[in-house]
């Protein structure tokens, strides 16, 4: 698995999205600039300039039309993904932190800093999928988290909740439509914060990074943890494979925290564990800082991590990595094939 | 505003409802009656003397004399021994001090005291007699004590039966708050016996034969174990630094370096007669302190002046002899104290004069020198040059404190005495310094204990200094490490040297004369561990930062022994190397299957955790655990197996050997199934919910007339608009037209 890296960002990433035909990466970093790249190839298609900080986040509609991106420079912008055109810029009184469209794109929410006296909050945007149409200036939604902030949130299926992750390890569940909290549910160690939050491709069931060194997989519905991955490192990202039954973590010691100079003691690797079984299964090398992003390619041929040294590594999995499979699994399969002949 | 006496009115107060006199607070005078000074404070009754008439009288009121002035003042006319009737003493006498603290010595020290074999001193202050004595106080009738019923204990050896009857040993980790025990099951997770927080304040320990737990606390020790783990013994040493236990956990030794202060309140365990003593030996049994002695000044070593370190007091201070029945204390330069247990009394009443006495070593085990038959215990001590007086090192013999080996040695700048398990040998690492005090060298003199008039053999091939020796437990032959340089604080430790010796090969039983073995040069190793059974060491390099690694060697390797080494009692053979890193800590377990390395929090927080290996280095476990920062193995009492017993057991191995492989085979074999089993059912709870879930999303997009795919629709949208714009076919037909030549010839055409 060679991957290919791409070094067009000056600064760490922050954030990695595919497209859903999994043709397109978009990275955005502290760099102030969104890139787009062909994933088969690492080519670079263009990029997006507009902000004026550090982008924290950015999502595409799953007709890969448009692109939000959310900034230090405390606005939400959108794009036109394919003329790099800035549609439209909502100001926030903080900066954005987390941007997610929903499953058919009509609607965006957008996670605010808690910062100078403003609470985090949560936003919801209406949005039309067409880039000659003019944008509402008008929030549908504000969540003001007044417990703890909200570090990063989703949609989850049918636009049904919104989930959000927090700085105090908890998970809260918000009626997509009233911005009711129905639940909130500490499922990671008190006050570590939850770094991402990625959905499986229906969005009934979520992935948790926290620096608490474990992943979990929480159900949309009912907020319960299905399944934990402990690691030996604080993570900051984690992604749900489709075709296999993996998940994907990426961490690693905060450059802060590095008290040594041993290459050991980084733990720089992207970890792939059984989303099932739980047991780790195996690690990619490479980057040479904590991964702060990694994404799985929606039709399952790769994934991509961004790190803290500026480079997004794309890797295109081998043949190994789909024959793989434990004992049981082989045999559903073949239960399944009988079966089904 | 609040009432106060200034606003009680005369009315109010209510004196007349009671009177003061009526009131009964006997009980309560009785219970905090003040001792006042009765003038009888300087007085004592001894008890139990030898009867005598009046020829006899003063003879012995002399004897008592001598005896008494030992602890205090005294005169004879100061000593009353009243006479019966009959013209004999009454066995008893009344002494007058000169002053009540002695009278308080003299009760302390002389109570219990043997003036001959059929009488044993009784001393008390008078006005206890008085106190306790007086007429009333004790009930003219007998009344028998009650004695609780018996209660069943828990048996505090059930660690050694392993519920699995895979014969297992267990071990301690203390990581984070948590210290828990454990049984250790070689690759598979430890299977857990008991976990509990804050179970200690600083540190975990097993006693010597593994019966309790030791957990240290700012108030005391405490002793934990049986198979509840409940606590079985408290000793309240307040700010307790340090525990040591006797050889065979009948004694306890408890250090601080705060002076014990006992409030005013008093102290549960403690009396006043502790208050600024350091050091508390304890009974285990009965938990209560034996004796306590204050610290000693110790002089700062030139190392820790040089960085300006406080000195610090030796550890363990209190040295026991292997079966707990002296144990001793080294007044530096000066002399050796014994005690002997249990009444914890000077032996012969005086601390054992050596001058300049710089160290000493009990053998750990007692001793069977040839030829002597007579019960009793050795150690080894070490004096240096003073004036023209060559250093010594000398053997003692106790209690009869006969030096039984002295040898005389030049050129000492130090000594390091190092027993072997079964004291069979004593090796005396010399540290020698050349006549301009320039370079030194090290010499083993080693005395062979149990032969007869302990000949002393001696190794001097070595060139480098010694940092490090160690016996083979209960073999005869052992490890030194070697380096070039100094040991100094230098950055990158320098290169070291590892020697194997061991006898040479004599006919008969005979131990031969210690050979080199084998030498490794260019190592990083600073430290040996030797299998509790012999046979196998590691090699270890630890608490260093460039390198970490274990060598795993066999002395007794079944294969070629190269020519040169023919004629010894060795073959040497590396089994394997690991790497380890940040290792802190190596430890076998105790019965020499296994060795567990970790990295403790206490000294760094890299990597913390541990490794399991087996004895032939093979890594069978790695786990890091975050803030781990000890692993202790439990010890085992020694086996109930006589020699014969064993050597059959070692003789039918194979068959043995079988049936434990079998039953191996057979775990291992059920576990993968288990975990198998395990799998197919997580698989299957899984795909069960995952097809519930999507029936169910797939009815509410139904309800709610939204189609299956949310994105299908919209991605049918975006096209039309783009088929529209390009007015052309939805299908783009790309039409490529190649033209190859096949083929290329030339004809000429008529």
């Amino acid at each position: 698995m060679r991957p290919i890296l791409l070094a067009g960002h000056e600064r760490a990433l922050t954030q990695i999205k595919y497209n859903r035909e999994g043709d397109l990466i978009f990275s955005v970093s502290k760099d102030q600039i969104i890139c787009v790249w062909f994933s088969h190839n690492g080519e670079r298609l263009g990029t997006y300039r507009g902000h004026q900080g550090a982008i924290w986040t950015i999502d595409v509609d799953p007709t890969s039309t448009i692109l939000a991106s959310g900034s230090a420079d405390n606005t939400i912008r959108l794009w036109d993904v394919k003329t790099g055109k800035c549609l439209k810029t909502w100001d926030f009184p903080t900066a954005v932190k987390r941007v997610e469209f929903n499953e058919d794109g009509t609607k965006l929410l957008g996670v605010t800093e808690k910062r100078m006296g403003h609470m985090g909050t949560i936003v919801v945007l209406d949005i039309k999928v067409d880039v000659e149409a003019e944008q509402s200036d008008e929030k549908a939604l504000t969540i003001v988290c007044e417990e703890s902030k909200a570090t990063v949130a989703g949609w989850s299926y049918l636009s049904k909740y919104i989930i959000a992750g927090h700085e105090d390890g908890s998970v809260s569940q918000y009626d997509g439509k009233t911005g009711d909290l129905i639940f909130n549910i500490p499922i990671h160690e008190l006050n570590q914060q939850i770094t991402d939050l990625q959905w499986s491709q229906d969005r009934t069931y979520f992935i948790t990074a926290s620096k608490d060194k474990t992943a979990k997989l929480v159900t949309a519905k009912d907020l319960e943890v299905l399944k934990t991955y402990v690691a030996d490192t604080p993570l900051n990202s984690a992604a749900i494979t489709v075709k296999k039954d993996f998940v994907i973590l990426g961490g690693g010691q905060a450059a802060m925290d590095v008290t040594t100079t041993s290459a050991r003691q980084g733990k720089f690797e992207a970890r792939f564990y059984h989303k099932i079984f739980e047991d780790e299964i195996g690690r990619v090398r490479g980057h040479f800082g904590p991964l702060n992003t990694v994404a799985a390619d929606p039709t399952g041929k790769g994934y991509a991590s961004g790190g803290e040294d500026g480079y997004v590594r794309v890797h295109h999995f081998d043949k190994g990595y789909f024959d793989f499979m434990y004992e049981v699994e082989r045999e559903r399969q073949n239960k399944l094939a009988a079966g089904n002949a | 505003m609040a009432p106060s006496f200034d606003h009680l009115r005369e009315e109010d107060l209510d004196e007349e409802d009671f009177d003061v006199d009526e009131v009964d607070i006997s009980d309560l005078r009785e219970k905090y009656e003040v001792q006042l000074e009765q003038g009888y404070d300087t007085f004592v009754v001894i008890d139990n003397l030898p009867t005598v008439n009046e020829d006899q009288k003063p003879k012995l009121i002399k004897v008592l004399l001598k005896k008494l002035n030992t602890v205090g003042r005294t005169r004879e006319d100061l000593i009353y021994m009243p006479m019966g009737d009959d013209g004999k003493s009454l066995s008893f006498a009344f002494v007058e001090f000169s002053s009540p603290a002695e009278a308080a010595a003299a009760v302390r020290q002389l109570d219990y005291f043997p003036l001959d074999k059929k009488h044993t001193l009784r001393v008390n202050k008078l006005t206890d007699i008085d106190r306790y004595g007086r007429e009333g106080r004790i009930d003219e009738e007998y009344t028998p004590p009650e004695i609780p019923p018996f209660e069943e204990k828990e048996h505090l050896r059930s660690f050694m039966a392993d519920p699995s009857g895979r014969g297992r040993d267990q071990f301690v980790m203390y990581r984070g708050d948590t210290v828990g025990v454990f049984w250790n099951n070689e690759k598979d997770q430890p299977e857990n016996i008991v976990d509990r927080q804050q179970w200690t304040e600083t540190f975990v320990q097993w006693s010597p034969l593994g019966t309790y737990l030791t957990s240290v606390h700012a108030q005391g020790v405490q002793l934990w174990g049986g198979a509840s783990w409940a606590r079985l013994r408290r000793f309240p040493h307040p700010f307790v630094n340090l525990v040591a236990f006797s050889p065979n956990e009948k004694y306890l030794v408890t250090w601080s370096n705060r002076p014990i202060s006992i409030p005013e309140t008093g102290h549960p365990a403690l009396t006043l007669d502790d208050d600024g003593k350091n050091y508390v030996i304890w009974d285990i049994d009965t938990a209560k302190p034996l004796r306590s002695f204050a610290q000693q000044d110790v002089q700062a070593t030139e190392e820790q002046l040089a960085a300006k370190k406080p000195p610090r007091a030796p550890w363990p201070a209190f040295k026991w002899s292997a079966d707990d029945k002296y144990v001793a204390r080294l007044n530096q330069g000066t002399s050796i104290s014994v005690y002997e247990l249990p009444k914890m009394n000077l032996l012969d009443k005086t601390a054992i004069k050596l001058e300049g006495v710089m160290d000493f070593e009990w053998a750990p085990a007692s001793p069977r020198r040839d030829g002597v038959k007579e019960y009793e215990q050795l150690f080894c001590f070490w004096t240096p040059e003073i004036g023209s007086n060559p250093a010594r090192v000398g053997l003692m013999s106790i209690p009869s404190k006969q030096i039984v080996r002295s040898l005389n040695l030049f050129s000492v700048s130090d000594a390091k005495l190092h027993w072997q398990s079964d004291a069979s040998y004593i090796c005396v690492k010399v540290d020698r310094h050349s006549k301009s005090k320039k370079s030194l060298a090290t010499t083993l003199e080693i005395f062979r204990v149990k032969e007869k008039g302990v000949p002393v053999e001696v190794v001097d091939t070595i060139k480098d200094t010694v940092i490090n020796f160690a016996w083979e437990p209960k073999g005869d032959r052992f490890v030194i490490i070697t380096t070039t340089e100094p040991v100094g604080a230098t950055a990158v430790p320098p290169k070291t040297a590892v020697s194997f010796f061991c006898p040479e090969k004599v006919k008969g039983n005979a131990v031969g004369n210690f050979k080199h073995l084998r030498t490794l040069e260019k190592k990083n190793h600073n430290a040996i561990y030797w299998s509790p059974k012999g046979r196998f060491v590691v090699l270890a390099t630890i608490a260093n930062t460039q390198s970490s690694d274990l060598d795993f060697f066999d002395l007794d390797f079944e294969g070629e022994k190269p020519e040169a080494e023919k004629d010894l009692t060795a073959c040497l053979q590396v089994m394997n190397t690991a790497d380890h890193y940040g290792v802190t800590d190596v430890e076998w377990d105790p019965s020499g299957r296994y060795v567990a390395t970790w990295a403790s929090a206490w000294k760094h927080s890299m990597e913390n955790g541990y490794h399991l290996y087996d004895f032939r280095g093979e890594l069978l476990r790695e786990e890091p655990i975050e803030k781990f920062k000890q692993w202790a193995w439990r010890p085992r009492p020694p086996t109930l197996l006589t020699k014969e017993e064993q050597k059959q057991i070692r003789k039918n191995l194979r068959e043995y050997s079988r049936v434990f492989e079998r039953e191996d085979e057979e775990r291992i074999s059920s576990a993968d199934v288990a975990v198998v089993a395990a799998r197919r059912r997580m698989l299957e709870e899984f795909f069960a919910w995952r097809e519930s879930q999507e029936e169910e999303l797939i009815d509410e997009r139904a309800a709610l007339g939204l189609p299956e795919d949310p994105v299908a629709e919209l991605l049918e949208k975006t096209k039309p608009v783009e088929v529209a714009a390009d007015g052309s076919a939805k299908e783009q037909i790309v039409e490529e037209v190649m033209e190859e030549v096949l083929e290329e010839t030339e004809e000429i055409v008529n």
